[in-house]
């Protein structure tokens, strides 16, 4: 497979570590209620779709960027490469 | 039918025309005491258990595809019992007592062959670990022992003794471990429970589940509505998909798992042998392939093919292990889904709405667990409760606190 890197063009996926599910970057807060529940749903739970799957990679033996990729988990194809940073930016400036 | 030394000789003297079919191909009926969703190894062998142990014998196994279609159909067929911790190892022990008699027990020959796993260690460490490992293995009533470089040096001396990164320094060895015939394993467990009057019915997908009350009372599928009094679900890497119908969310990631098989060569390779510094496992066919794999591609799949990058390491570590297979042809590789569970241990539990039990998260050790896992999960779906081997695979294990994580790294959806 090969990510199209934002920044850096088209990269070996071996290149990458897999993070998984992408709902990671929203770590529910320490004060929210049913603090527990979240934190087990948070931690241990994954929808895991056959189909359309957003995810992280970690570009650890390149520029070390985070980047959420949108993937469809039945054929391998990748629609869309973000940097996390920017979407986790655009999340708090709401 | 009934397989014997006669029966050969018979069929052999009269044109071979006395042959059947090993299960029937009923249609569906109106209405089941017990459906059991998936047949593939696991849940061929809840049937079989379920109709000869427990005496339930109206049931149907429900499958979406051929029967053996599955990962009983494509791993690298290995059985062992030499697990770490109190809540796995008497239940791979115990599956293991269950396939030393499995093929007297089906009348069906699966080519239990107990020709030895050999785990080899290279440092200090990973000798102690190895060590506390066996220990805990006999412990359990299961048979280990330590091999020191000289033993190793007759039993595989083709092995890169004196590689300068990873030098071999022993290995933990399981005699009464080794290798099966997977899909006959599907195939053994499908007769028996046949002629118990097991409805096998094939091709026909459970395309979701009948919920009243918090209640299941039986599955919608290809083949029209099933009514059941319990079912239950055993679909390996489907696990997510099929629990998702009704929005039962699962700790569980599917991943895609390769296997790999060279050109036949002449018998070669005494057992099983797992390098111990990187991951690669290899065992020898009884056609001679050696059948080879390692770690998963790492990244959530349901397409049932790998990528290239995984083939290299694989193979690379096969090389660094035992350098004569570098000019070995690989002829054939696959890739199968993993219900990789988010400690590496599996679950076998009633779920939160009655009368609906779930089976899963397997990760790429479920082949060797196939007897002990239907038995288990017949004990649950029979009696209601856990079967003393199986009492720790339960849901409730992560919000306690209670992983059962073998390798002892954490929540992460790549262990086994
Ligand atoms: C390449 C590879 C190598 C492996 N090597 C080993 C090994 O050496 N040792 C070991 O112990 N384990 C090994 N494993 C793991 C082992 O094969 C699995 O853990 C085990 O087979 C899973 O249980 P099962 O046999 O019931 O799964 P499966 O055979 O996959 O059965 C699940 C069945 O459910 C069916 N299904 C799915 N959805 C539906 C639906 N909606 N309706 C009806 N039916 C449905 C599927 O068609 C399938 O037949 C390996 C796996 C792979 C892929």
């Amino acid at each position: 497979m090969l990510i199209n890197h934002p920044l850096l063009g088209l990269r070996d996926s071996s290149e990458f570590i897999y993070m998984g599910d992408a709902k990671l970057m929203n770590r529910p807060s320490w004060r929210s209620k049913n603090i527990k529940s979240k934190f087990i749903e948070y931690g241990y739970f994954r929808k895991n779709p056959a189909g359309i799957h957003k995810e992280l990679w970690y570009h650890e033996q390149g520029d070390r960027s985070w980047l959420v990729v949108t993937r469809n988990t039945v054929t391998h194809e990748i629609l869309k490469v973000e940097l996390a940073r920017n979407l986790k930016r655009k999340v708090n400036a709401k | 039918m009934k397989y014997s030394g006669f029966k050969v000789l018979w069929e052999g003297l009269s044109g071979n025309k006395g042959w059947k079919p090993l299960w029937r191909n009923p249609s569906p009926k109106k209405s089941y005491d017990i459906i059991i969703v998936g047949g593939g190894g696991h849940g061929l062998a809840t049937a079989y258990y379920l109709s000869n142990k427990f005496n339930i014998t109206n049931i149907a196994v429900v499958e979406k595809g051929w029967l053996g279609s599955g990962n009983i159909g494509k791993n690298t067929t290995i059985i062992r019992s030499n697990y770490l911790l109190p809540q796995n190892q008497p239940f791979y022990e115990f599956s293991l007592k269950l396939w030393e008699n499995l093929e007297q027990e089906l009348n069906y020959n699966s080519m239990v062959s107990q020709r030895g796993v050999l785990n080899i260690f290279h440092s200090d460490s990973q000798r102690d670990a190895f060590v506390r490992r066996g220990n805990a293995m006999l412990m359990s009533g299961a048979d280990a022992s330590l091999l020191g470089v000289d033993e190793l040096k007759k039993l595989v001396p083709f092995l890169d003794f004196q590689n300068s990164r990873f030098p071999i320094k022993g290995g933990l060895w399981q005699q009464r471990g080794g290798t099966v015939r997977h899909d006959a394993v599907a195939w053994g467990y499908a007769k028996k429970a046949d002629s118990r009057g097991v409805d096998i019915i094939e091709n026909c997908e459970v395309t979701n589940f009948l919920v009243k009350n918090g209640r299941c009372f039986g599955v919608e599928t290809t083949k029209g509505i099933i009514k059941s009094k319990k079912i239950g679900v055993c679909v390996a890497g489907s696990s997510s998909e099929v629990m998702g119908k009704i929005g039962i969310n699962l700790p569980i990631e599917s991943h895609v798992l390769q296997a790999f098989v060279s050109e036949g060569l002449k018998p070669l390779i005494p057992g099983v042998i797992t390098f111990g510094a990187g991951h690669f496992y290899v065992s020898q066919s009884n056609k001679g392939g050696l059948v080879f794999g390692g770690d998963i591609d790492g990244y959530n799949s349901y397409a049932q093919r790998g990528n290239l990058p995984v083939i290299e390491d694989v193979c690379e570590g096969g090389v660094a292990l035992m350098p004569m297979i570098g000019r070995a042809r690989l002829l054939r590789a696959w890739g199968g889904i993993m219900d990789m569970s988010m400690d590496g241990s599996p679950i076998i539990d009633k779920t939160e709405i009655k009368n609906l039990y779930f089976n899963g998260g397997w990760c790429y050790g479920g082949f060797k667990a196939t007897p002990a896992s239907g038995f288990c999960y017949a004990h649950l779906l029979a009696t209601g409760k856990p079967h003393k081997d199986a009492k720790d695979f339960l849901f409730n294990r992560f919000e306690k606190g209670r992983l059962i994580d073998e390798k002892g790294q954490g929540n992460q959806p790549n262990l086994h």
